[in-house]
């Protein structure tokens, strides 16, 4: 168990240190800079802001022309081989300070530092996410024993139909389609924003909504396969009632796939909250993250991504112990 | 261990595969009726999976869904007349005789948009979902025709792509490609006399989706190819093709790729919903197809930004978003239907 926690966080920097690296050279070999939109500035001016943002490294810059002349090139080549050398002493800082728990600055949020912008939108996201992924796993393990139990009845069909129109309808149209019935027509709830609880309810069913949706399906099939079996004709033999065989016996041995699926659960569960969070105005990670993109702030997008990565990577960690205290015959790898 | 367990039932192969040059399993033949228990029609059209699945109701309905929704998109904008394709003063108007959908912010008509945006979304769709047969058929025949150390380090692989924000990652690749891919393509075209080569930079934005959505939806694919190779590559007629000589390449194309027709159909039918459904995602954030061509992705956005308690314009949104999930519905039932024909053990 140890020498398996020990691989395991060695995964974890392993796939962070990956994730960093992709991240900040497609954002910095990317055309266009943070701070292209913004008026023209004298070329001193526009220097003083890429150091500021270390955007710009200078030693590395040295290096690389340096050994231009070394090899006796000239013009272009020089300036590319300053630039590659520039990019390479970033990449270096940024690791280093990363090390040290500094996200730095936001190129766009002017004066707000990553680590703070992250520190207030994790919460939030954090919660939304939560609340859907209990919702998904409860009431789509429910649904799909539910089914099970009740193969080939009108009900069975009914909650299997409903399962696949859920599955088929995107997060950005029940979303809407929720807001005008519920909050434009009858008022019930709110159109959005965050602060109350009553502002969480909607996000959160719309969310988990495919996913109910998706484990139902996934659970009524490894239900109906479980109930075929022999151990399942045993206990129903030696008199147990209906309820302890489903849900003492069966459901134990069902719900095995369901567990299989929650790290990529996780991982849609994320994806999918960037959407509802556009939708309902929460003011969560998925906004900034979409905005960090599309204005190039390398360093706030770098901060999510990390952000992101070690959740997932951390959850599927879970997932497997899980996974192991529920079915004994699994080795842990 | 794995993250799903595979399902590695056999599937009866669907017959009408292209003929087969070595020797293959026989097609799945009925068993010559006797005359003493002579079986019942039903139970003789049960028997094979084709009949089986056009006798699925649901399926029925989902083919004349897809008809009506294919046939719309290709023919619908041709069929309306030239003035319904260009901006009228008539704002945000209501499904009237006039304009049967209504009309946008800019005065189009919903109608031919919805037609558009299908054009764009089921192209993206089919091309997409055709790339990641591609990627995944390859990858899951070779992962389980090789097997040992290099199966179980493929399938790993598998696992931990399945596992991370994939779509997270194809956002920031398009908008790091797509300048650099739309001047390359400039370039390249810019001196071509057809027309139609000169305007594909408008689309560059639209390939580089289609290609990267490709390569994010394989994965199942790859998966369920593999759990049926390792289940086909033990049986006689792989045993038999060796000893003749066969060559690998051989085995995997000619007696392994038509074994698996049937199952490639469903997931190939099911991938197409779930790439249609993450090119909408992209477009709904702004990030997928250019906001000029419609998608249904597009669409909805717009559709979802007229819904506000001062004046909600729900045709905006109710009839893209019906559209779309009728087909996606149809698209997901038609998978179904296919598989629960193939493997009528899971019904």
């Amino acid at each position: 168990m140890t020498a398996f926690l020990f691989r395991r966080f060695a995964i974890l920097l392993a796939v962070v240190f990956c994730v960093v690296t992709i991240t900040f050279f497609m954002i910095r070999l990317a055309p266009g800079g943070p701070f292209d939109r913004e008026r023209k500035v004298s070329a001193s001016i526009e220097r003083a802001e890429r150091l500021k943002y270390k955007l710009e490294g200078p030693e590395g810059r040295a290096v690389g022309e340096h050994l231009a002349a070394r090899l006796g090139w000239g013009g272009t080549a020089r300036a590319r081989l300053g630039e590659a050398g520039s990019i390479l002493q970033q990449y270096r800082d940024y690791l280093w300070d990363l090390l040290h728990g500094d996200l730095r600055l936001s190129t766009k949020y002017l004066n707000r530092s990553v680590n703070e912008i992250i520190g207030q939108t994790l919460p939030v996201s954090l919660l939304l996410g939560t609340l859907a992924f209990t919702l998904a796993t409860t009431a789509g393990v429910l649904l799909g024993a539910f089914a099970a139990v009740r193969h080939n009845t009108a009900l069975d069909a009914g909650a299997m139909f409903s399962a696949l129109l859920a599955i088929s309808v995107p997060t950005f149209v029940t979303g809407p389609l929720c807001i005008l019935v519920f909050a434009l027509k009858f008022g019930v709830l709110p159109v959005g924003g965050w602060g109350q609880a009553s502002q969480i309810i909607l996000p959160a069913l719309v969310l988990a909504a495919p996913y109910v949706a998706y484990i139902a399906r996934l659970m009524r099939s490894s239900m109906l396969e479980t109930l075929g079996q022999d151990f399942v004709r045993t206990a129903r033999a030696k008199g147990l009632s209906d309820s302890a065989v489903l849900y003492r016996h069966a459901l134990k041995v069902a719900i095995l796939p369901v567990v299989s699926y929650l790290g990529p659960l996780a991982a849609n569960l994320l994806t999918g909250s960037v959407v509802v969070e556009t939708v309902f105005n929460i003011p969560g990670m998925g906004g900034f993250f979409v905005n960090s993109i599309l204005n190039r702030d390398g360093f706030l997008l770098g901060g999510v991504v990390i952000v992101y990565c070690v959740l997932l990577v951390s959850l599927n960690f879970l997932t497997d112990v899980a996974y192991k205290l529920l079915d004994p015959r699994v080795q842990l790898a | 261990m794995d993250a799903l367990p595979d399902k590695a039932a056999p599937v009866p192969a669907v017959g009408g595969s292209a003929p087969l040059a070595g020797p293959s399993p026989p097609p799945p033949t009925n068993p010559p009726p006797s005359p003493a228990a002579a079986p019942a029609p039903a139970m003789r059209a049960a028997s094979s999976p084709l009949a089986r699945f056009w006798r699925n109701p649901a399926v029925k309905i989902a083919v004349l869904i897809l008809a009506l929704v294919g046939g719309s998109a290709l023919f619908g904008p041709l069929l309306m007349p030239a003035r319904y394709q260009s901006p009228t003063p008539l704002q945000l108007a209501p499904p009237s005789f006039a304009h049967w959908l209504g009309t946008d912010l800019n005065g189009r008509d919903q109608l031919y948009r919805v037609f558009i945006g299908a054009r764009i979304s089921l192209a993206v769709g089919l091309a997409g979902a055709l790339i990641s047969f591609f990627i995944g058929t390859t990858y899951g025949l070779v992962s389980g025709y090789v097997g040992g150390r290099t199966d179980a380090v493929m399938m790993r692989a598998v696992d931990v792509i399945y596992s991370i924000p994939r779509l997270i990652f194809i956002i920031i690749l398009i908008n790091i490609v797509e300048q650099p891919f739309h001047a390359w393509l400039q370039g390249k075209v810019a001196a071509s006399s057809s027309e139609a080569l000169r305007s594909l930079p408008g689309y560059s934005k639209t390939l580089i989706l289609i290609l990267s959505l490709g390569l994010v939806e394989w994965l199942t694919m790859a998966r369920i190819v593999r759990g049926q190779t390792l289940v086909l590559k033990n049986l006689q007629f792989v045993t038999a093709a060796r000893s003749l000589g066969q060559t690998h390449r051989k085995i995997l194309t000619r007696h392994l790729l038509p074994n698996l027709t049937g199952i490639i159909a469903v997931y190939l039918t099911l991938t197409i919903p779930a790439v249609i459904l993450d090119e909408s995602f992209l477009s709904y954030l702004g990030l997928g197809v250019d906001a000029s061509q419609a998608s249904w992705g597009t669409l909805l956005s717009d559709g979802a930004q007229a819904v506000n308690p001062i004046k909600s314009s729900w045709w905006l949104l109710v009839f893209p978003a019906a559209v779309m999930s009728g087909t996606l519905l149809a698209l997901n039932f038609l998978g179904d239907g296919l598989r629960d024909a193939l493997d009528p053990r899971g019904k």
